[in-house]
């Protein structure tokens, strides 16, 4: 494959169509700079801040942007709260849409067929496979990304975190959080990772 | 008639076994996952083809299912190339020029990257004419196969649903995969009860209190 990309690579380069420099500004934006801390920081801020709360259910594209993160794939944003009548799960079932500006590329198990195939239809044995089981009375929503919204889960905040800072809350809030198979960290668990 | 297939439309398939989840920071196996990515995001921002004929090319890859991700979009990369006369096989094969580059209109400078991903591709647009569909009206989706790329899946077809959300008027995918323009369209959330979606489970008594929502284009949808 190495060979395979490098020769495609040399080809599109001598055809004068891409910027090789621009591959290595792209590659470094999405390993280095754009990821789910991104994110953390939106959950982190609905948490402590109530407007903030109400702003990012109402209109998630423009309460995002007010943090800084906005663009590529991320265009679009809906806001989904998880409570403990609902819990939701966001899934793209035809290929891999992800809302890159607040959690970066998707990890490889979202790009999966095991995932994409169970999520609308066995969500809560999808959930156990990230050992996370909720009431049966809780409602299990599954968002299928068919289009170019994208959706950004906010867990429920743990208990007993009512004297943490919002950077420290942020750190409870993990990737996998905001896409609603799991949910976020409480800090004990926190210390002991 | 067409035989348009997407090896890509898997929502409800079975057989693909348990979710393998991995730490946060891994996304790349190798080094040529994030060249293939880059290489991509790099052509799709010459303009050459659209987001929608991008993943026409990808779902339509046949052996889509045995590939791993990045080589799906490498696939795809190759294949669009080739269709567009932007290179040939032998080319890509071989690293070396045969024929002279075809003229570009737009390139991605690494000092435009940014600015680039900043502002992305919105597709909302104006409205031309008031949605056809309210909120919580109920609704059925076309249940006819498309016949070329479509962004309804096939668990979701011929199924009632309500709709919830009234997303704006939204660039419609299936026109863009087809090179057809932009042919925006109100765009809506519906959602489906499980007995809808999966009827053989809630009469086999497991149930998961479950509710799956899709964003649909108008011409999805009929009044149900």
């Amino acid at each position: 494959m190495d060979l395979r990309v490098r020769a495609l690579q040399s080809v599109l380069t001598q055809k004068g169509y891409i910027d090789p420099a621009a591959l290595d500004v792209l590659i470094d934006t999405y390993q280095t700079r754009v990821g789910p801390r991104n994110g953390a920081r939106v959950v982190a801020r609905s948490w402590v801040d109530p407007q903030f709360r109400d702003w990012l259910l109402r209109d998630a594209t423009q309460a995002i942007a007010s943090l800084g993160y906005s663009g590529r794939q991320g265009e679009h944003m809906v806001a989904l709260e998880n409570t403990a009548e609902r819990h939701n799960l966001v899934v793209c079932t035809l290929c891999s849409c992800y809302p890159w500006p607040v959690l970066g590329l998707p990890p490889v198990w979202y790009k999966s067929a095991p995932y994409r195939s169970r999520a609308v239809k066995d969500p809560r044995g999808v959930l156990a496979d990230f050992g996370v089981q909720l009431p049966e009375t809780t409602e299990i929503r599954v968002w299928d990304s068919t289009a170019e919204v994208r959706y950004l889960v906010i867990p429920q905040r743990p208990a007993g975190t009512g004297h943490l800072s919002e950077d420290e809350l942020a750190s409870l809030v993990t990737r996998d959080a905001m896409i609603g198979t799991r949910l976020a960290n409480t800090p004990a668990v926190e210390e002991g990772a | 008639m067409s035989h348009y297939t997407s090896h890509a439309d898997l929502g409800g398939l079975p057989g693909f076994g348990i979710v393998a989840s991995a730490a946060e920071g891994a996304l790349f196996h190798a080094d040529w996952e994030r060249q293939a990515l880059a290489l991509t995001l790099a052509m799709g921002a010459t303009g050459s083809w659209n987001i929608d004929q991008s993943r026409a090319a990808r779902e339509t890859l046949p052996d889509y299912r045995r590939l791993s991700y990045y080589q799906v979009w490498l696939a795809a990369l190759e294949k669009l190339l080739q269709e567009r006369r932007l290179a040939t096989a032998d080319e890509i094969r071989s690293g070396t020029l045969h024929q002279p580059p075809l003229p570009m209109s737009r390139m991605l400078q690494a000092q435009a990257v940014s600015a680039a991903l900043l502002k992305g591709s919105p597709v909302l647009r104006t409205p031309a004419q008031p949605a056809r569909f309210s909120l919580g009206q109920q609704v059925r989706t076309r249940s006819e196969t498309a016949g070329h790329h479509t962004r309804l899946p096939g668990y979701a077809r011929g199924k009632q649903g309500v709709i919830e959300r009234i997303h704006g008027v939204h660039v419609f995918a299936d026109s863009q995969a087809q090179g057809l323009g932009e042919d925006p369209q109100w765009l809506y959330g519906v959602v489906m009860e499980e007995v809808q979606l999966w009827p053989e489970r809630a009469s086999a008594g497991s149930a998961q209190n479950l509710k799956v929502s899709i964003d649909a284009w108008e011409t999805y949808l009929e009044a149900a």
